[in-house]
């Protein structure tokens, strides 16, 4: 399993490279020119120095190159630094940000917690809701619960969260005032109070990420746990004389957990690209929303940094998912 | 065969005279007992239906800006109402609906195509499997929206510039989703072929020699019909969806140039005083999108022959 696990975290580097050397090339080779909104006042040479101090004038395989290395090398680095209080980085250059001028990796850290907390936060509800929807929809299979849970699913795949998310807005924060319909990152929770403002304030955008969360876990929890149920090891636990709760929570829901863990682990990359949309629409300042203003403003290197670092979750979590899949299924060796 | 074949009951020859039943037949026969998506099947022709030909029932530009009706509600002039320069809502719903139908059926092909071609080649022939099926991988790693946005951004202008601004993006959008969207086909057909290769009739089409580019187009492809289809309906709701939200975060289609998407972005900004108006075009994406997975899921059991007939 060691072995196994080393040696998918070395092949997980060339797929990264790749995967980031593909991002560098797409935003490098389209058309567009990052002074070309500049006013036409400034002289040329002037220009040119403008571009110049943006890197752009060095050849491509050097600026990717050098790129890397900020992100790699200096910007773990300055962590480390600022955490440790020890000056490895010192003179090392970081990702500056064409909009801002301050380093990518500071702007991120400020909107890593809002994230963070919506992304997370929906992620754990959709999962508490969807597990017991699951487990009680396989074992009433086809009666109204199931049938109802089923219907429930196919809108949570079907309804987009730029519509739920809309709809909830209106309903609950327009017609009826429940919630306020802007996210306030800048709240801090101190007493009573703003708890129970920070509650509010966070049920809408949670609830709607959750209902995906939610239509596709307790689809596979399902599917599971009707695979299971019908096992023998199900028939001898009963023909024991165990009680059914102790077969169907302890027996049969600890293996129907083995394919859902890892589709847990395998949907925690993408939650965080569906919450571009749902940030948009609460007005979350987190990771979604600074990549979508960074894309407007034609901000390369932070469009670059965000979505490399999207790759790096999408890989580290299929790592992660495969790894938990041997772990919990002795059945599962892969040496 | 030396036993005497046993009397059969004469209802059973006659049934055997019988010409044999349409394979489609059976497909339909089993589809219609699924009701969820006979309903979907319903719910979407009519969708199809309204935007083909409704603009002709109703033939009010969608583009004509009559500015006395501006923000107006329900009215027999205009059945949902104008938005905030005047212009009917039927008719941009409509419209829209077109647009949006056009660029998911239109990125489904080229999805499915893509994803067909990679899973044959990978499946049959064995020295592309490894490649191919890397590619695949690293593509599923990618992090598609943000990627989309991307490419969105940096070639609208160019694209636009040669195709004129509606084509361009059109282009653009389903190019750029039919890119991102065929790895689940590619697996699934890869799956199936693998599976067929081992199978006693691709033996024997192979025993008598039939080239490698007939295999698979007598053999194969005919065989992986019915996942590529599922799997082209459920491309269908994938792209609308997606072509929605480019068009919701503002990177999509032109604003004078509507799409289900793009009428919920710009009714998004007057959600507070008129809320009908983003309700009418999340509710013709939700729904179609809620019928074309319906119509998957019955397609799934209904092309399953294991299923059929019970």
């Amino acid at each position: 399993m060691f072995t196994y696990t080393l040696r998918r975290l070395i092949l997980a580097i060339p797929t990264l490279l790749f995967i980031s050397l593909i991002i560098f090339l797409l935003l490098d080779l389209a058309p567009g020119d990052p002074t070309a909104q500049m006013p036409l006042t400034i002289p040329p040479e002037v220009k040119a120095k403008i571009r110049e101090s943006l890197g752009l004038g060095e050849p491509i395989h050097v600026r990717y190159l050098l790129w890397l290395k900020q992100f790699v090398v200096a910007e773990p680095l300055y962590m480390v630094d600022h955490y440790l209080g020890t000056n490895f980085a010192d003179g090392m250059q970081r990702v500056i940000s064409w909009q801002t001028r301050s380093p990518v990796g500071d702007i991120i850290v400020q909107r890593m917690p809002q994230t963070l907390w919506v992304v997370g936060m929906s992620y754990v509800v959709g999962i508490a809701i969807a597990l017991p929807i699951g487990i009680l929809s396989a074992y009433r299979q086809y009666s109204v619960f199931d049938q109802v849970g089923t219907f429930v699913t196919m809108i949570g795949y079907s309804v987009p969260p730029f519509f739920s998310g809309v709809l909830v807005i209106v309903i609950f924060s327009v017609q009826l005032g429940w919630f306020p319909s802007i996210y306030d990152t800048t709240h801090e929770v101190t007493d009573w109070q703003s708890f129970l403002y920070q509650l509010r304030q966070m049920i809408m955008p949670v609830m709607v990420l959750a209902l995906q969360t939610t239509a596709q876990i307790s689809r596979f929890m399902r599917a599971s746990m009707l695979d299971n149920l019908g096992q023998d090891y199900a028939r001898t636990a009963r023909a024991k004389g165990m009680s059914e709760a102790t077969v169907v929570l302890v027996h049969v829901l600890r293996n129907s957990m083995i394919p859902v863990v890892t589709v847990i682990a395998l949907g925690v990359p993408l939650i965080f690209g569906g919450a571009i949309i749902t940030e948009q629409i609460f007005k979350v300042n987190g990771l979604g929303q600074l990549l979508i203003t960074a894309i407007y403003a034609n901000d390369i290197p932070m469009v670059q940094t965000i979505t490399f670092i999207f790759a790096v979750l999408i890989v580290l979590f299929n790592l992660i998912a495969d790894v938990l899949y041997g772990v919990l299924d002795p059945r599962i060796r892969y040496d | 065969m030396t036993e005497p074949m046993p009397a059969q009951p004469p209802s059973m020859a006659e049934e055997l005279h019988k010409p044999p039943r349409n394979q489609w037949l059976d497909v339909w026969d089993q589809f219609r007992t699924h009701k969820g998506a006979l309903v979907g099947a319903f719910v979407f022709l009519g969708i199809l239906l309204a935007v083909t030909i409704g603009p002709l029932l109703w033939p009010i530009d969608p583009t004509y800006i009559d500015i006395r009706a501006r923000n107006s509600g329900p009215s027999l002039a205009h059945p949902l109402g104008a938005d905030q320069l005047g212009r009917d809502m039927l008719a941009r719903m409509m419209a829209g609906g077109q647009v949006s139908m056009a660029v998911g059926v239109t990125a489904m092909g080229l999805s499915v195509l893509l994803g067909t071609l990679i899973g044959v080649l990978a499946g049959y022939f064995r020295r592309l499997d490894g490649p191919l099926m890397r590619l695949t991988d690293l593509f599923l790693a990618l992090p598609l929206l943000p990627l989309l946005l991307v490419m969105v951004m940096l070639f609208r202008e160019a694209l636009s510039a040669r195709f004129g601004p509606e084509m361009g993006i059109f282009i653009l959008i389903v190019v750029a989703i039919g890119l991102t969207s065929w790895m689940h086909t590619a697996r699934i057909v890869r799956g199936d072929v693998l599976a067929l290769k081992e199978r006693e009739f691709v033996l024997a089409a192979r025993s008598i020699g039939t080239p490698s580019r007939r295999m698979i187009t007598r053999h194969i492809l005919p065989n992986v019909l019915s996942p590529v289809m599922v799997s082209a309906t459920l491309g269908i709701a994938t792209a609308i969806i997606t072509e929605s939200a480019l068009s919701f975060l503002g990177l999509g289609f032109p604003p004078d140039f509507p799409t289900w998407g793009r009428l919920l972005y710009d009714a998004v900004n007057y959600v507070q005083q008129y809320p009908s108006r983003v309700f009418w075009p999340g509710l013709a994406i939700s729904l179609t999108v809620l019928s074309v997975n319906y119509i998957g899921d019955g397609l799934r059991d209904a092309l399953d022959p294991r299923i059929r007939g019970r």
